[in-house]
């Protein structure tokens, strides 16, 4: 298979392009998927977050979509996994005995580290909610005559033991650092590094990585506290 | 000053190497790194020991040559070439570990000296314009604005020294495809090739077996000449539209 | 034998074109069966192996570095010369001639210097088309600065960075002609003999650095761009590998060496600041335009530059401005370099080695405001505080001579060959134009004409004579060749001495600065050629070179080029005896007017001096090459 169109996909430069394009993807579906947990915030037991829920997973489009999405988590995974060995067969097999930190910031030296807890995160959280909504036994409630699947109180339950709050609030914090190198780094490997545009692309950047993982991390902690 | 030295000796490419503890007494502040170095090899010689290995030439920070990974960091603790780098820049009593640089396409040859010849072969596989002597047109007959000649030369400063490379997690060499890409590619004169070009020196410089990019800024933190990873992203926007678009393609990609 | 410069007859600007079309030509097809080697990478090797690629010859090319990229040309700071008028100020191939005969003290050939300036435009066009990034005016259009010599401005320029720019362009275009297979690149390998079959150069042996394996590569003619020999002074502004080896060796194979004995000093470098120093750097000669050049009137031992803000106006000695009020901190580099080692040589020098003096830029940060010098030489004064810890806006910096090029060298007639047919030698590695003194800006120009635009008509008229039969490495004149070798670096191996090769070229150094340096005397020269013979004596008793020749040896290396450079030193000395008058970087204290200035004397050395080897321990034969005049009228300089 030695034509231009799998070449330029299995060059250094068109594995980082996947990487990037795949990266701002999941970004996007970051937005979605916040907003629909901070209905989970809404003082109404549940039935906004539950009509999302049961839209999200009825719905042809969003079920396509959702497909879509898992491939490309796999992709960006597998892809990761396939540059990192890479990327350490290049160095050699000696290492240096000494390196210093100073010449780059350290999230962007543990990628691997904090996807790979993403990742851990990821299916934890599909097993008990995803897993539960297409494959387990959700209760239902009934809402102006319709049966809708009440993931809320699943939600409700996880959300109540300390432990799984806490590995929520913690993959979130990785979340952030991947997404503090992540967000601007994806642009940079487009191409789209201009001094007109640079300020802008970082701070969306870098407000995005805060603001989004600490919005997720608070659903779970106001839900324990009951605030 | 007194320092102990950590230093990295090898025989031979195919021999196993180890660090060697060295006390040297004899520092002035004064002296260059390399000049430090220097000293110590004086005594090693008179006492029938073999001096430790570097690759030096110009020692003025222009021909690319020294190459030391000091401390955890190429060239040392300042954004410099080594032998620029002084003895003042370190305290008395420090201990300094020299490694030499570490990358797979970079094989050790003896002590501190590596194979760089993979950055040749980079440039050889198209960091060029192609004119033959005598054929060139006016100088002034292309204007080209002030700011892309600036910009240009902005990435035509690198020296090839590989400090890029050893300074990256990833051991990749982008930044130094980038800077001859980027050159290139905003250069009137370099047009013609422009696609061609990219997609070559890519393909090189992944038959090398250098690493991938992953952002880290590592390279342009450390490049003694500043060079800013703004040309990789120039790079990555040529790669992708050469990739895409061009006409003619490499019949043969990657070197030997 | 007869020395042919081989200069074309007809006038002047007309002699080049006469020469190329009287030049045989090699019919395109026939380029491919000649073979030709091309020694040193710098700007004259690699221009020259690329165009020579380009035609169809069949190019091999050696350097001592890792890469072709890093020959010394890549030091070059200010510019490169050419006679494009580009600014309107009244330039022309004809001025550019003037000024470098003129500045070269009338020791060049007319036809050589002229022809330099007519390929100078040709050079940036070239340049240009492969992508130099030269300096350029908001317009678009190339920028100019004037420079050393000159009252025109016609130096283009790229930063700081000229020569690495350049060598780039000519190193790239190397490797288009190495991906297309007509050069064949050798790199960590070193020339060390040239071979002759039948009287002709035909291939050269070679040490592999890395494995030290001594190899035998055969052709119909044998470049030599191997620069220049000033590390013969050990402290130098050259780069540390830069050495004498493959051009004495072929010296001693026949070729006439040319001029020995004209070296270049430059008046701004930072000073030593020890025993431990192993090169001198060079600071942009524009410093001299704002920085004012003093030493105290009366001796002050170890005078710090930070003290010397105390020092009132009244004890202070402008001697530049004092003596050249004229043209004052000004001046050419050796009037500056010498005057600077005057007063040094009375005690007057500053600093802990009493070998500086002070450039001080004070008035002029007063004058024109910090902003204004720190666009101006920002990133010179942070050279210069990395490297001293001096902070040159507060105190004054602290300068003093030091060599940095040599205008002799191998002697080559117009074709730019040597004595020996098919030997050729191009760039600093020859003598050609620069008579006793080089202008800044014009060794970038040199180096390319040589190899970009003359070396590939001049080569087809003598290979088109040559039959295409390659001669065998097998033959016994490269057999013997390998032999000598091979014993010589065994020799250096097993002395196993006291001293190290560094010591060794220390002292050698010390002895050429001291009497074969800025200032030369009979008595001195006499001393310092006895102390020379002594040391060769002593180096092959009681050098200390460990470890082994089949690996990477870089003392052994070392030790081969200091053993070359101490046979050229006795010569240079030799060459500084005869020449019994100043003329450019040549001073001899003997023939100065009376206010000490330079004395040329032209009746009876106007000639370009070629040295013939006869043997070991032999005392050389000088040939003469007059020089005749037919353009310029001679005129003794003055910068009162």
């Amino acid at each position: 298979m030695n034509n231009w169109f799998s070449r330029f996909l299995t060059s250094s430069l068109g594995k980082k392009l996947l990487m990037a394009l795949t990266g701002l993807f999941l970004i996007l579906f970051l937005v979605v998927h916040l907003s629909g947990n901070l209905q989970l915030l809404k003082n109404d037991g549940g039935r906004s977050f539950n009509i999302y829920a049961e839209f999200m997973s009825t719905n042809i489009l969003i079920q396509t979509i959702s497909k879509l999405n898992f491939t490309f988590i796999l992709l960006h995974v597998l892809l990761s996994l396939y540059l990192t060995i890479q990327n350490r067969r290049a160095r050699g097999s000696e290492r240096y005995a000494v390196t210093s930190g100073k010449s780059s910031i350290w999230a962007s030296r543990n990628m691997g580290v904090l996807g790979t807890l993403v990742l851990i995160f990821i299916v934890v959280h599909l097993r008990h909610f995803y897993g539960e909504m297409h494959f387990g036994s959700v209760p239902t409630v009934n809402y102006d005559g319709k049966e809708v699947r009440d993931l809320a109180s699943v939600v409700d339950y996880w959300f109540s033991k300390d432990w799984y709050v806490a590995l929520y609030v913690f993959s979130m914090g990785a979340l952030g650092f991947h997404l503090w190198h992540g967000f601007v780094s994806a642009f940079q490997t487009l191409g789209l590094n201009h001094p007109k545009y640079n300020g802008l692309i970082f701070f969306v950047g870098k407000t995005f990585s805060v603001v989004v993982p600490a919005l997720f991390a608070w659903i779970p902690i106001a839900m324990y506290f009951n605030i | 000053m007194k320092l102990t030295l950590k230093i990295w000796r090898q025989k031979g490419p195919h021999v196993k190497g180890e660090f060697k503890t060295y006390v040297h007494e004899h520092v002035s502040p004064d002296m260059s790194f390399l000049e430090m170095l220097d000293v110590l090899n004086t005594e090693l010689i008179k006492k029938g020991e073999e001096p430790i290995h570097f690759d030096h030439d110009c020692r003025e920070g222009i021909c690319g040559m020294c190459s030391l990974y000091i401390n955890g960091r190429p060239h040392g603790p300042l954004q410099t070439t080594t032998c620029q780098l002084h003895m003042r820049s370190f305290k008395d009593g420090e201990t300094i570990t020299i490694e030499p640089w570490r990358a797979k396409p970079f094989p050790v040859i003896k002590d501190l000296v590596v194979d760089r010849s993979a950055f040749d072969r980079i440039q050889q596989s198209g960091g060029y314009i192609s004119v033959n002597t005598g054929g060139a047109p006016d100088a002034n007959e292309i204007p080209i604005p002030k700011k892309i000649a600036d910009e240009a030369m902005d990435a035509a400063t690198c020296i090839g020294c590989g400090a890029c490379v050893a300074a990256c997690k990833n051991a990749s060499a982008m930044l130094f495809v980038a800077a001859k890409v980027s050159q290139l590619a905003l250069l009137p004169q370099g047009h013609p090739e422009r696609k061609e070009r990219v997609e070559r020196m890519v393909a090189q410089m992944d038959a090398e077996g250098f690493g991938a990019c992953t952002n880290t800024r590592a390279c342009e933190a450390e490049c003694p000449k500043g060079i800013s990873v703004a040309h990789i992203a120039r790079m990555n926007r040529e790669y992708y539209t050469a990739m895409l678009s061009s006409y003619e393609l490499p019949s043969k990609a990657g070197g030997e | 034998m007869t020395l042919d410069s081989k200069i074309p007859d007809g006038p002047l600007a007309e002699k080049w074109t006469r020469h190329k079309f009287n030049l045989k030509l090699v019919n395109p097809a026939n380029k491919r069966k000649y073979d030709i080697i091309v020694v040193g990478t710098g700007l004259a090797g690699a221009s020259a192996a690329a165009s020579l690629a380009e035609l169809g010859y069949n190019v091999k090319t050696f350097c001592f570095q890792d890469s072709p990229r890093r020959a010394h040309s890549i030091a070059a700071q200010g510019g490169i010369n050419a006679a494009k008028n580009y600014q309107n100020d009244g330039d022309s191939i004809y001025r550019l001639f003037y000024d470098t005969i003129k500045g070269g003290d009338y020791r060049a050939r007319e036809a050589n210097v002229y022809r330099l300036a007519e390929v100078s435009v040709n050079i940036i066009d070239q340049c240009v088309a492969q992508g130099v990034p030269f300096a350029r005016e908001y317009g678009g259009l190339l920028a100019n600065r004037s420079f050393g010599g000159a009252q025109v401005s016609r130096t283009f320029y790229a930063r700081g960075q000229t020569g690495q720019q350049l060598l780039l362009g000519a190193y790239a275009a190397m490797n288009r002609q190495i991906a297309a297979g007509k050069i064949k690149s050798y790199t960590r390998t070193e020339m060390l003999d040239v071979v002759l079959v039948d009287g002709k150069a035909r291939g050269i042996i070679t040490r592999d650095l890395v494995t030290g394996k001594i190899e035998a590569h055969s052709a119909h003619a044998v470049l030599l761009c191997t620069g220049g020999y000033s590390n013969v002074f050990y402290l130098s502004t050259n780069a540390k590998g830069s050495n004498v080896t493959a051009a004495w060796r072929a010296h001693r194979k026949g070729a006439f060496f040319g001029n020995p004995c004209f070296t270049q000093i430059h008046p701004t470098c930072i000073p030593v600041s020890g025993n431990h120093q192993s090169k001198l750097t060079l600071m942009s000669e524009s410093l001299r335009n704002d920085g004012r050049v003093w030493v105290p009137k009366k001796p002050i031992k170890g005078l710090t530059a930070r003290d010397a803000v105390n020092i009132p106006e009244s004890e202070r000695d402008y001697f530049l401005e004092r003596r050249y009020p004229a043209f004052g901190n000004l001046v050419p580099r050796d009037v500056a370099s010498r005057n600077a080692k005057y007063v040094c040589d009375e005690g007057r020098g500053v600093g802990p080695t009493g070998l500086a003096v002070f450039l001080d830029f004070a008035d002029a940060i007063k004058r024109d405001g910090k902003k204004t010098i720190e666009s101006k030489y920002g990133n010179l004064f942070d050279m210069y505080q990395q490297i001293t810890g001096d902070n040159p806006y507060e105190v004054p910096m602290m300068i003093y001579p030091a060599v940095h090029y040599t205008m002799g060298g191998l002697w080559v007639d117009y074709n730019l060959m040597t004595t020996v047919p098919g030997l050729y030698a191009l760039g600093e590695a020859n003598f050609s134009d620069h008579g006793a003194n080089r202008l800044g800006a014009s060794a970038l120009m040199q180096g390319l004409a040589d190899g970009y635009f003359i070396i590939p008509y001049t080569i087809g008229d003598y290979l088109a004579g040559m039959p295409y039969e390659k001669v065998s490495t097998d033959r016994p004149e490269f057999k013997e060749a390998m032999e000598q070798v091979t014993n010589r670096l065994k020799k250096l191996l097993s002395i196993k001495g006291k001293k190290t090769v560094d010591e060794f070229h220390r002292e050698l150094g010390m002895t050429m600065w001291d009497y074969c340096g800025m200032s030369r005397n009979e008595e001195g020269l006499k001393k310092a050629k006895k102390k020379i013979q002594e040391l060769r004596e002593e180096f092959w008793q009681n050098v200390n070179v460990v470890g082994s020749a089949n690996e990477l040896n870089m003392e052994l290396e070392k030790a081969n080029r200091v053993s070359d450079f101490m046979e050229l030193a006795e010569l240079m000395v030799d060459d500084a005896l005869h020449r019994k008058e100043s003329c450019g970087g040549h001073f001899r204290e003997e023939s100065a007017t009376e206010d000490g200035e330079a004395k040329r004397n032209d009746n009876e050395f106007a000639y370009v001096a070629a040295w013939e080897y006869k043997g070991e321990n032999q005392p050389e034969v000088l040939h003469k090459e007059e020089l005749k005049f037919e353009n310029v009228k001679l005129t003794q300089r003055s910068y009162k």
